[in-house]
């Protein structure tokens, strides 16, 4: 019957169509971790000891650091638009300890302290355990917010890791830690419409006006705050796999107002028109 | 990591002009090969009578110290400025005033002799008293000059023995008075009153405290502070801010230091041109003893009084620093008349942080404010992206949408077919 090979043909093309949507869709398809395994040996071996000298870390990459209990240790990792980024910090303690508690925080660009969503942020560690491991996962960092919400904004984010109580005759003692920033890729559920003009990193209105003046005689190094960027760079924020499932949508309604068109017609020609007519 | 950029720059070529001009006496040699910006570290080595303690890997704590500067002098990077200077090392007598004097240079900050500075460390034997207080303000003194980043370790392995000068005061004046001046201290074999001591030198101007037992942890942790000093790093701007907006100075884009008292308000200004957004964030250092709970507040406000937008953040227990941040885009204006008219924006940095008991007040907490004036963000009009959809339920609606729609039409054309055949 007519009807039945036109439903059928419906539901081919759109099975095409969510194959094409599942692909193109990295929200479906990718939910591993964003950054590829460069655990390179560009990995920094230290940690910065306040939000101006954080060290820089890359999505992916295990950043490794010595210290001192006590010490604060503060790294700091670049998070763009559809990114949920989950930060996980080891810290081996030393030989003999009393019991302590670390503690994770994550900072946001304009140095705001930013909710974790999971994790155990904080972690008291018993006396003598070798090791305490930490986790805060942010919420989606979204490609834009009204200035009165708190929400996590493209840009730098802080890591600080420390021991927020602890015995005194344990201050000093060396400790190492490492950290892991790693995320996942939320996609077009988190799309919002508009964008930064510059992403949430810190000093770029200083860097953005120099490097706009770039003068190829000067051979100054200067430090910057913070120039920290996505390996690709940051995205534009108007991708986002919503143009997908609007257009798949679009197909699937225009063949159902072919399928809803021809159930009315009937097959073929109109049967009580003769033949020539 | 802060990593180097090479640029020339408007801004900031005055800034460091700015800062050269506050930081070096007029005349400063500023073509030597050195450069005004090479980061400086003081090592301050205690040779104190208890450094003949044989418990450091069974060897003396003196020729633990010994080997570690070794080693440290062979790493040190080039471009590091480095000194050595000694306390309690000269006079051996019971004298308390002349004892608390002792200090020396052993080797000035400057471009380092190796062998030089090797042979100076190896002549040194444990002596006298440990006026760490007279030591760090004598230490502070070498490193005067220039506008890289200034460090003083300081080793010791005794509390200081020359009260009523507290070392930690000292220290806080120190960081008060100049900037990217940081204290690294580290305590050999330490007991409870030397390692509060200690941490609470390296708390007072953000430095690192660290215990050592053994050779190789010294020689680490020095090698790694003298690493650090020779990280570029951006040195922040001094500024004063006022306790109202009318005189409060005005801010461009840039890094600001300056100190604010506990229950003080700092005013500053910053002006935002129409379709420009402020971005500011403040940092308020605990570099005291505080109580349980304490929390930073930034304010944005008009000339004429009105909030416009605040940062905020509370927190308890133990911290090194609180801070909080804003975002005002400031829309374009549809008024011809007032266009470019910058607006004035107060920024008002407050603190809910209270000494604790027996601790001074003054000087004041030192606060960090980044100001950026960026382009102001695209405008969002509805919450998706685009007024785009996605998910099932949006599928499910068009495709009964434009299944009606097609059951409609075909209706609408048979009436109309019979309509014609009926004509």
């Amino acid at each position: 019957m007519r009807i039945t090979r036109v439903s059928s043909a419906v539901r081919a093309v759109g099975a095409a169509a969510l194959v094409v949507l599942a692909a193109a869709s990295p929200a479906a398809a990718d939910a591993s971790p964003s950054a590829g395994p460069s655990d390179g040996a560009d990995a920094p071996t230290s940690a910065g000891t306040s939000f101006r000298t954080a060290a820089e870390v890359d999505q992916g990459q295990t950043a490794t650091a010595t210290a001192s209990t006590g010490d604060y240790l503060y790294w700091s990792f670049p998070a763009d638009a559809g990114q949920r980024p989950t930060v996980r910090a080891t810290v081996k303690l030393p030989k003999a300890h009393a019991s302590a508690t670390w503690q994770v925080d994550v900072y946001d660009g304009l140095r705001n302290r930013q909710a974790c969503q999971y994790g155990a942020q904080t972690r008291t560690a018993a006396q003598d355990a070798p090791e305490v491991t930490l986790s805060c996962t942010l919420r989606t960092v979204r490609a834009w917010s009204e200035p009165w919400a708190d929400d996590p904004l493209p840009g730098t984010y802080y890591v600080r890791l420390t021991t927020v109580g602890l015995r005194s005759a344990d201050l000093g003692l060396p400790v190492s830690a490492e950290l892991r920033v790693e995320s996942k890729d939320i996609g077009g559920a988190a799309a919002v419409d508009g964008s930064l003009a510059e992403p949430l990193v810190p000093g770029i209105a200083v860097t953005g006006a120099d490097e706009a003046g770039d003068d190829e005689e000067s051979d100054t190094s200067v430090a910057v705050l913070s120039s920290i960027e996505p390996d690709d760079g940051w995205s534009s924020g108007w991708w986002s796999d919503r143009w997908v499932w609007t257009g798949v949508g679009g197909v699937l309604a225009a063949l159902a107002g072919v399928a809803g068109y021809s159930l009315t017609r009937g097959p073929g020609r109109p049967s009580r028109v003769p033949p020539g007519a | 990591m802060i990593t180097r950029q090479r640029l020339a720059a408007g801004a900031c070529v005055l800034l460091a002009a700015l800062t050269a001009g506050i930081a070096l006496p007029t005349g400063a040699a500023a073509g030597e090969p050195t450069g005004d910006d090479a980061p400086k570290v003081n090592l301050v080595l205690d040779v104190s009578g208890s450094m003949r303690a044989r418990d450091i890997d069974g060897q003396t704590r003196m020729a633990a110290a010994k080997q570690a500067f070794n080693e440290v002098l062979d790493a040190t990077p080039e471009e590091v400025q480095l000194g050595i200077r000694t306390l309690g090392a000269d006079y051996p007598g019971d004298n308390r005033k002349t004892g608390c004097k002792d200090t020396a240079q052993l080797y000035p900050v400057g471009p380092l002799d190796r062998t030089e500075a090797k042979t100076a460390v190896a002549t040194l034997s444990p002596t006298g008293w440990t006026p760490i207080g007279p030591a760090l303000l004598a230490a502070a003194d070498d490193l005067e000059g220039g506008e890289g980043s200034r460090r003083i370790v300081l080793i010791s392995d005794g509390e200081d023995t020359c009260a009523p000068l507290d070392p930690c005061e000292v220290a806080r004046e120190i960081a008060a008075k100049g900037i990217g001046l940081t204290i690294d201290t580290l305590g050999l074999v330490p007991n409870t009153k030397m390692r509060q001591q200690l941490s609470c030198i390296a708390e007072a101007t953000g430095g690192t405290y660290t215990s050592v037992e053994h050779t190789e942890e010294l020689t680490d942790k020095v090698n790694q502070l003298v690493d650090r000093a020779a990280d570029p790093v951006v040195t922040p701007v001094a500024v004063e801010g006022a306790g109202a907006c009318a005189q409060a100075p005005t801010l461009k884009s840039g890094l600001y230091t300056d100190r604010e008292e506990f229950g003080q308000h700092r005013w500053y200004r910053v002006d935002v041109a129409p379709g420009k957004e402020l971005r500011a964030s403040v940092s308020v250092a605990a570099d005291r003893r505080v109580n349980q709970d304490y929390g930073v507040s930034l304010r944005a406000v008009t000339a004429s009084g009105r909030e416009i937008v605040r940062g905020e953040s509370t927190g308890s227990g133990r911290t090194d620093v609180m801070s909080a941040g804003l975002r005002y885009p400031k829309a374009e204006s549809d008024d011809d008349s007032d266009e470019d008219t910058a607006e004035v924006v107060c920024l008002q940095v407050a603190n809910s942080f209270s000494a604790a008991s027996g601790v001074k007040t003054t000087p004041g907490l030192p606060l960090e404010l980044t100001v950026d004036v960026v382009d102001g963000p695209g405008s969002s009009d509805d919450v998706a992206s685009f007024g785009l959809g996605r998910g099932w339920w949006l599928l499910g609606a068009l495709v009964i949408t434009g299944f009606l729609a097609g059951v409609l039409w075909g209706w609408i054309s048979r009436w109309r077919i019979a309509v014609w055949r009926t004509n």
